[in-house]
C-alpha cells in the first residue's frame, strides 16, 4: 500500500501529498492548484504554504512552530487550523502520512 | 487563518472559467475506437473510426504539448481501449514531460504487469479500470469477452502493487444493479481510492440497447440507498462518485457543465468535441486538429462548439425558464436522440412535453425483461445469442 488510508491528523503526524496528488503553480491562470484524480482544487495562500511544508519529514507540530514564528501568531490557534485543513484533505484522500522510518 | 474549507474550492466552479469559455482544466483523449470488449452501452459513436484514420504518435505528441501550453492541467487517456495503441507508454511519457497530470481510463484486459510498470515509470498518475459486474458470469457476458473479469481483478491488484491510485468504474443497468453492494465491497477489497457508480446514459449504443438495460424505478431507489449507506460507512476509505440515471429524474443534468463550457475531448481522428457522444448528433461539423487551426482557436471559434453555448439557441420551455442557466436545458445529445432536435429541451426534464411518454416507455421496457444485448463492434452491432438470445 502507498500509505495508510483514513489517516487521523495530529501534532505528531508527518503528512505528505500522495503520488496521485500534485501541488502545482498553474502559469496560465496564475494560481496554485492541487491536481488529483478527476479533481482540480484551488487552495488559498495559507493552504499552499502549509502544503509546501508537508514533505513527510516535518511533523504537523513543527509546521505550526514555523508558521507561529513567521506570523508571530498564537501557536495553539495555528495548530488547530493546520490540523483542520489537513484533516479535510486527508478525508478526501488528498493527503497521506510518511511511512515509519527505520533509521 | 480562514476557515479550512475556504481554500479548497473546486476550481471548476469558479465563474471566470464558464463566463469566458476559458481553456478546460481537463481533456479526454480518445486514442482509438478499437477495443477487445463490446459492451452494449459503449459511449463511442455508432460509426466507429478505423485504425487507419487514427492520429499518429507524432500528431498526438504535438497535441499534448499544445494542450499543456494553453493551460490544460489533466489529460485522460481513453478510447475505445487506449492500451490498444502501441505508443501509449511514449504518449504518457510525453504528457508527463509536458507537465500534464495523466490518467488512464482502461478496460485493463490487454495490460501485462511489465507494461503497467512501464506506464508507471513514464509518470502515469492514476488508473481507472472499468468493471461490468462483481463476478465473471454477468461481467464477461456484458463485455462479450471470456475471462475478462478475472483479468481485470489481476490488473487492479498490480495497479496497487505498483502504488498507483485506482478508480473502479462500474457502469450500472438493470442486469447488474443487484450486484452493486458486491461491487462496492470488491472496490474496497481491491484497495481502490475511488469508485464511480455510473448509471448508463442512453445515447448511441446504449440507446439501441435501452430495452435490455433500463432499470426499474424500484431498482434506482435501492441504488440511492445503497450508495448513501456506503458513502457514510466508507468515508476516508473509498470515495464514491454516483452518476444518477436521468430518465427517472424531474430535472435534467447539467450535461458536461454545459455544452462547450468546461470540457472537450479529442476523437481518434482529431476532432474537438464538446463531449464523447456529440457525434451522435448528425449534421454537425466538428473541427479537427488536422485543420490549420490551433486547439485554442477551435475551442473559442468553432461553429459546432458555439452552436449550443449560452442560452440564445434555446426554444421553449427552456427559453423563458428560470433554470436555463442552471442546467442549460440538459443534454443536447439526449435531446437529439429522443426528439430529433438537439435544441429541444432534454426530455429528462419534467417541463419537456416528451417527458411523460418517455418516462412511461422506460418503465415498460424495464418491466418487459427483453434482456438480449446488441454488442458494439465495427460491423454495426451483433445480437447476443445463447440463453439470453431470441
Amino acid at each position: 500500500m502507498a500509505g495508510p488510508r483514513h489517516i487521523s491528523v495530529s501534532e505528531a503526524s508527518r503528512p505528505v501529498l500522495p503520488r496521485h496528488t500534485k501541488l502545482k503553480f498553474d502559469e496560465t491562470r496564475q494560481v496554485w492548484v492541487i491536481l488529483a484524480p478527476e479533481r482540480v482544487l484551488a487552495p488559498d495562500e495559507i493552504a499552499v504554504e502549509v502544503l509546501q511544508l508537508c514533505d513527510g519529514l516535518r511533523s504537523v507540530g513543527e509546521i505550526a512552530d514555523q508558521l507561529a514564528a513567521k506570523y508571530t501568531a498564537d501557536r495553539a490557534t495555528i495548530l488547530a487550523d493546520v490540523i483542520g485543513m489537513l484533516q479535510d484533505l486527508a478525508d478526501k484522500a488528498f493527503l497521506t502520512e510518511a511511512r515509519e522510518r527505520t533509521s | 487563518m480562514t476557515d479550512s474549507n475556504d481554500g479548497l474550492a473546486v476550481l471548476e466552479s469558479r465563474g471566470s472559467t464558464a463566463e469566458t469559455y476559458g481553456i478546460p482544466l481537463a481533456v479526454l483523449a480518445e486514442l482509438t475506437h478499437r477495443c477487445p470488449l463490446s459492451c452494449p452501452y459503449c459511449s463511442n459513436p455508432l460509426e466507429l473510426e478505423r485504425a487507419s484514420g487514427e492520429l499518429t504518435t507524432a500528431e498526438w505528441k504535438k497535441i499534448l504539448t499544445e494542450l499543456a501550453e494553453i493551460g490544460v492541467l489533466q489529460i485522460h487517456f481513453s478510447g475505445g481501449e487506449p492500451t490498444a495503441r502501441k505508443d501509449l507508454v511514449e504518449l504518457v511519457q510525453h504528457a508527463s514531460d509536458a507537465g500534464l497530470y495523466t490518467n488512464l481510463i482502461t478496460s485493463a484486459v490487454l495490460l501485462t504487469r511489465d507494461r503497467l510498470r512501464d506506464l508507471a515509470d513514464a509518470g502515469l498518475c492514476h488508473v481507472q479500470i472499468s468493471f461490468q459486474g462483481s463476478e465473471p458470469a454477468i461481467a464477461d457476458r456484458v463485455g462479450g469477452l471470456k475471462d475478462a473479469h478475472r483479468k481485470k481483478i489481476e490488473v487492479a491488484k498490480w495497479t496497487r502493487e505498483l502504488e498507483l491510485p485506482l478508480t473502479v468504474n462500474a457502469v450500472m443497468h438493470r442486469q447488474n444493479l443487484h450486484q452493486l453492494s458486491d461491487i462496492i465491497q470488491m472496490a474496497v477489497d481491491l484497495d481502490a481510492d475511488r469508485l464511480e457508480v455510473a448509471n448508463v446514459q442512453y445515447y448511441g449504443w446504449a440507446l439501441k440497447n435501452r430495452a435490455a438495460l433500463m432499470p426499474s424505478f424500484a431498482q434506482l431507489e435501492d441504488t440511492d440507498r445503497i450508495v448513501e449507506e456506503a458513502r457514510t460507512r466508507l468515508k476516508g476509505t473509498l470515495t464514491i462518485d454516483y452518476v444518477v440515471p436521468d430518465y427517472y429524474a424531474l430535472r435534467p443534468k447539467k450535461c458536461m457543465g454545459g455544452w462547450g463550457r468546461q470540457f472537450f475531448n479529442i476523437s481518434p481522428t482529431g476532432k474537438i468535441l464538446p463531449c464523447h457522444a456529440a457525434e451522435t448528433i448528425t449534421g454537425m461539423e466538428f473541427e479537427s486538429v488536422r485543420s490549420n487551426h490551433s486547439i485554442a482557436w477551435i475551442w473559442q471559434n468553432s461553429a459546432a462548439l458555439n452552436r449550443y453555448r449560452g442560452t440564445s439557441w434555446m426554444k421553449e420551455p427552456c427559453k423563458s425558464c428560470d433554470l436555463r442557466e442552471i442546467d442549460f436545458g440538459g443534454c443536447r445529445c439526449q435531446a437529439f436522440a429522443l426528439t430529433g432536435d438537439a435544441a429541444n429541451t432534454d426530455p429528462a426534464c419534467a417541463l419537456s412535453p416528451m417527458h411523460e411518454p418517455i418516462f412511461r416507455q422506460a418503465e415498460h421496457e424495464a418491466a418487459d425483461h427483453q434482456d438480449r444485448f446488441l454488442y458494439r463492434n465495427f460491423a454495426g452491432g451483433t445480437p447476443e445469442t445463447g440463453d439470453h438470445g431470441a
